[in-house]
């Protein structure tokens, strides 16, 4: 790797002049930029997920994780949601079992404080977990979790918390998330389908745990004291 | 053995050559540029970082071992240094094979040296698979840069149809796809677009099917779906040898 030099005072005054002023010149008209995250109005139209995949040159996990962070760089405010979920779109159909989109759908994108567009992230986040319920209810759960305390719309976190309860098959679905449609319909004060559906949860023998089941049963014989004390009023 | 004698001048040389330093330089910078990502993820920091790592290093990878077979052969070309060595008593297919093997031990050196900063984050198992896939590739990527150096005798005519094959046998699979799309015009130009994509894609090493990130990512792959993609690979390593001896018999010195 060694090669025959001179020596460097056989430089030429006027190259190491040139050389100091384009390095400097280099330096300040990059300082003068502005490294400000890109406005929301920059966000280009979502590409199609053949012409993602094809631009990854069949690195679709790094491509779709990549993509997300370029994503995630622009500000929020203003944001064409629309645009945003087509992309989201796109990229888990790169990689469909990150599970980044969907983070960022549920945790970022649905907490927009405009409830308008929580309403659209949160309707992505259903709408893509009924395609793989199994590995995507946890971000579902999330949604119902902020459907119910964030916008206070108790059918639609009821909805999702059915959607979970009726979709997921494997045993790694933890038993609040399955219940969750009890608690919310508590919340809605619909006593009596909680009541059957907490019923039919222990019927249906879905729960081995003694201290579960010592659990729900309390959680039924208060139901049942609450709908005897509503029905006396 | 003379084949293994031309072997070993070409991992000299590719020693010389600085490329022990270069797979260097390119894991500190895959580790870096890691460690910067796995600051700005909101999640899966940890995926983030495997899969670009194993992209970034696949990629270097392939252009090191490209960029070394093209160079080495076309200075050995003008250098007349083959002529000298076709002087020799040895058959062509010694020299051609011998110079091959050398390549393919370089590649297999950098893919070993690769897949280690990938225990990292991923399993021994998945790294291992991964890490001889790579070998595998790189000695397709020596055996189409060979061909090209000794058919083209420029270098980079050479550099730009290896890289071109190379990117073509990565993409071809989604190419097929966006032509074989639902959303596809039915017409019989588009029906004669899909027979010559089909076409082409018969000529093309399934590249996109080995060295898989999701490997590192989310397990194993299947046994027979591995061993299909790497038997691939080889079956293609055979086609682009024997094309560059087929070469390589008819040159005139």
């Amino acid at each position: 790797m060694r090669r025959d030099e001179r020596p460097i005072a056989a430089v030429p005054a006027f190259v190491w002049g040139a050389l100091a002023l384009a390095l400097v010149v280099q330096i300040a008209w990059q300082a003068a930029r502005h490294g400000a995250a890109p406005a929301a109005i920059d966000l280009p139209p979502p590409p199609r997920p053949q012409a993602l995949r094809l631009a990854s040159f069949g690195e679709a996990e790094a491509a779709a994780r990549l993509s997300m962070l370029y994503l995630q760089a622009f500000d929020l405010r203003g944001l064409d949601y629309g645009r945003l979920l087509g992309w989201l779109e796109a990229i888990l159909e790169l990689d469909p079992r990150s599970q980044y989109p969907l983070f960022s759908a549920a945790r970022v994108y649905a907490e927009h404080p405009d409830a308008a567009r929580s309403r659209v992230a949160l309707e992505f986040v259903h709408r893509e977990f009924l395609r793989d319920p199994d590995r995507r209810w946890p971000w579902l759960a999330h949604a119902a979790l902020l459907a119910k305390h964030r916008l206070r719309d108790l059918p639609l976190a009821r909805r999702y918390a059915q959607a979970i309860e009726r979709h997921t098959t494997t045993p790694d679905v933890p038993l609040w998330a399955r219940q969750m449609e009890i608690f919310i319909l508590e919340d809605m004060n619909e006593l009596e389908a909680a009541k059957i559906m907490l019923g039919g949860l222990l019927d249906r023998g879905a729960i081995e745990d003694p201290a579960e089941l010592r659990f729900l049963r309390q959680r039924l014989a208060e139901l049942e004291g609450r709908i005897q004390r509503q029905s006396v009023k | 053995m003379p084949a293994a004698i031309l072997a070993r001048y070409i991992l000299l040389e590719a020693r010389r050559s600085g490329l022990p330093w270069l797979a260097a330089a390119s894991i500190a910078v895959g580790l870096a540029l890691a460690a910067f990502l796995s600051q700005v993820a909101l999640t899966e920091s940890r995926a983030l970082q495997a899969a670009t790592l194993a992209a970034l290093l696949r990629a270097c990878a392939v252009f090191l071992i490209a960029v070394l077979v093209a160079s080495s052969t076309l200075r050995e070309i003008s250098d007349k240094g083959l002529e000298l060595m076709l002087a020799l008593p040895l058959s062509r297919a010694t020299h051609y094979l011998g110079r091959l093997a050398g390549y393919a031990v370089c590649g297999s050196a950098l893919a070993a040296a690769f897949s280690l900063p990938l225990l990292l984050w991923a399993p021994p198992g998945s790294v291992a698979l991964w890490g001889l896939s790579l070998a595998l590739e790189t000695a397709l990527v020596a055996a189409a840069a060979l061909f090209f150096a000794m058919t083209l005798a420029q270098l980079v005519p050479a550099i730009a149809a290896t890289a071109g094959l190379y990117l073509l046998g990565r993409s071809i699979g989604a190419i097929q796809s966006i032509a074989s799309g639902s959303l596809t015009e039915a017409s019989p130009l588009a029906g004669i677009a899909r027979l010559a994509v089909d076409g082409v894609a018969l000529l093309l090493p399934r590249l996109d099917a080995v060295t898989r990130t999701e490997w590192l990512l989310y397990g194993i792959p299947d046994a027979a779906a591995y061993a299909s993609g790497l038997a691939a690979i080889a079956v293609y390593t055979l086609l682009l040898i024997a094309a560059g001896l087929f070469d390589f018999y008819r040159r005139n010195a």
